[in-house]
């Protein structure tokens, strides 16, 4: 089945573009829907009426739409961003220096979620129906309801304020990254333990895992060795989900801890009204998404071969 | 918040297809009896919030003569940097948060549904059109759209509640079409039309009340994370205007004075954890009630 597999993924690839093409368009229309003057809003608050001119040529905005658009997308795809209407720095600069603090600090959560969330959703599964179980449960409803900047302001009155074990916010050190990274992990690991669970106890229900049983195999045996393979696959699109809700959380745990990543800077460039900074950021996090989704849909097939990718 | 409820869902599925009845009883009850608890302590909280003119003094009174006092009886949660009582300010909050939630959501249900129903019902071109604007809202990582809309909208309730319902719309649209589908090919519906039952009355009279029990569970746990939402907003300084006592906000502005004043950000945070806690328990119960086909699908 090797070409029907190359075949699906460029299908998957394409199917992908539209989507990309489309955020372009919604963050171009959007900034445009914003009442008052584009070149205005891009130049900033502080320009003088001939910068706004002389912006306003220079980026198109007496053309049509059309036109306006096809520019702005191919500038995009170019990589140019523009200017931040407050540095006057290009905005791809700005975002390459940010992006590796958010991409640490969510590549981080993410395998710690992956790791506890695991760990959790078996030992629940196995122990199901007992207090293990509960206690699991009862902490993933936990996850899934406290606010993420609320768990952040805790987490650092305890373990910052109080026992000085690590730093309050800020970056430099990997024990700044423990809080933010832990803090934003809590809402994937519920989620991923919910999914381990359900999806374990569904599995071990189904006939292989009884053949493998009445083999006299022991539980944990069965468990670890037979089951966890098959009830692994709904998990790897859980995980791949939760990326975008990751990235949302990742605006409010780096305002929280004063971590210098992207979201943080959207944060200020939203207050200040900064808007090449804002689409940019915007782009930049949506086509993570869609990505990470991407790959999940590519692995979830490579790991599922019940899956015709016909 | 999707994903929670997608993974919630195998979870039931699951739950039900255990062997022995006797515990799967248990766990029903046991479940009744969680989804009971959140159900108290959110009429506790609506309750509150409503009489919160009548229980308590002015939410914005300012008292320089009391300014940051740890709590203690005449001020039980303390008070703020302007000296206002936090208690007076939490009850109050809960007005403001119930509000915002319920508007965005209904605001969310008046789109998502007719627009849902719409794309599943009529299929083809329509439906094709109306599933790649929702891939493309969906593109947007949750929190993130309703972010992106206030950027663009400016701060306010109206345009928290706009935001707010924009980013669950997609949701809806997904759950009603994918109700609607399953719905349009059952026997009832072909014997409708034999009988001459229009488009109009089949959708109004078949297909919308059967689409009801998912739509009210989700939109149980869509208000929790509606005003989750919404608190995200306010932290960032990006959602209700202050001095109006809203729980991000006053979490957000309560960081600053967080290494001596401890109190200021953790009351409001605990109110938030609490409402949200409760409507997916209730979310939860609800959907174990209500639709006893979400078992018999693992």
């Amino acid at each position: 089945m090797r070409a029907p597999l190359g075949r699906y993924v460029v299908r998957r690839l394409l199917y992908a573009l539209p989507t990309l093409l489309g955020v372009t368009l919604a963050v171009f229309l959007l900034v445009r829907l914003i009442p008052g003057d584009p070149a205005r809003l891009i130049a900033g608050l502080l320009a003088s009426d001939d910068e706004v001119q002389r912006l306003r040529v220079e980026l198109g905005l007496d053309r049509p739409m059309p036109e306006q658009y096809a520019r702005f997308l191919a500038s995009v795809l170019a990589g140019n961003f523009g200017l931040s209407a407050v540095t006057r720095t290009p905005v791809i600069e700005e975002i390459g220096i940010r992006m590796r603090a958010t991409l640490t600090l969510a590549v981080t959560s993410t395998a710690l979620a992956v790791a506890a969330g695991l760990s959790a959703g078996v030992l629940a599964a196995a122990y199901h129906n007992t207090a293990v179980d509960y206690a699991v449960m009862m902490a993933a409803l936990g996850g899934v309801s406290v606010p993420v900047f609320w768990l952040g302001i805790m987490l650092m009155l305890l373990f910052a304020v109080h026992l000085h074990w690590v730093p309050a916010g800020g970056s430099g050190t990997p024990a700044h990254l423990i809080l933010p990274a832990v803090t934003l992990a809590a809402f994937s690991t519920a989620i991923v333990a919910r999914m381990t669970r359900g999806s374990l106890l569904e599995t071990l229900n189904l006939d292989f895992v009884r053949t493998a049983r009445a083999k006299g195999i022991g539980e944990g045996a069965v468990i670890i060795r037979h089951a966890l393979r098959n009830a692994l696959i709904p998990v790897v699109t859980v995980v791949g989900l939760q990326f975008g809700a990751l990235l949302g959380g990742a605006v409010l745990t780096e305002t929280t801890f004063a971590w210098p990543g992207l979201g943080r800077l959207l944060v200020s460039a939203i207050t200040a009204r900064d808007y090449p900074v804002i689409q940019g950021i915007v782009i930049v996090f949506a086509a993570m998404f869609v990505v990470v989704n991407l790959v999940t849909d590519l692995l979830y097939v490579a790991v599922d071969p019940r899956i015709r990718y016909g | 918040m999707s994903p929670s409820t997608r993974a919630s869902d195998t979870d039931k599925g699951v739950r039900s297809t255990i062997p022995s009845a006797g515990r799967s009883a248990w766990d029903r009850l046991r479940r009744r009896r969680t989804a009971a608890a959140g159900l108290v302590v959110l009429g506790m909280l609506l309750a509150s919030s409503l009489a919160a003119p009548l229980l308590m003094g002015d939410p914005d009174a300012v008292d320089f003569a009391a300014v940051l006092q740890s709590p203690s009886p005449a001020h039980p949660l303390g008070t703020d940097q302007l000296g206002r009582d936090l208690l007076t300010r939490v009850i109050y909050g809960g007005r403001i948060s119930f509000l915002i939630g319920a508007l965005a959501v209904l605001l969310a249900l008046a789109a998502g549904i007719p627009v849902g129903v719409i794309s599943g019902y009529a299929g083809g071109t329509v439906d094709l059109l109306v599933q790649r604007g929702v891939d493309l809202l969906l593109a947007f990582p949750g929190f993130l759209l309703a972010l992106t809309l206030i950027a663009v909208l400016g701060v306010g309730v109206t345009n928290v509640v706009v935001s707010v319902a924009v980013a669950a719309i997609p949701v809806y649209v997904r759950l009603v079409r994918g109700a609607t589908l399953v719905i349009r090919e059952q026997t009832y519906i072909e014997a409708a039309r034999a009988l001459g039952a229009g488009d109009r009355a089949i959708i109004l009279r078949h297909v919308l009340p059967n689409c009801l029990t998912p739509v009210i569970v989700q939109s149980t746990l869509q208000l929790g994370a509606a005003i989750l939402t919404a608190a995200g907003l306010g932290f960032l300084g990006l959602g209700v205007r202050p001095p109006t006592p809203e729980w991000g906000t006053m979490l957000g502005e309560g960081q600053t004075y967080l290494l001596s004043y401890w109190f200021i950000a953790t009351f409001p945070g605990l109110a938030i954890f609490l409402v949200v806690m409760a409507f997916n328990l209730v979310g939860d119960g609800l959907r174990d009630a209500l639709d006893p086909r979400a078992g018999a699908r693992g």
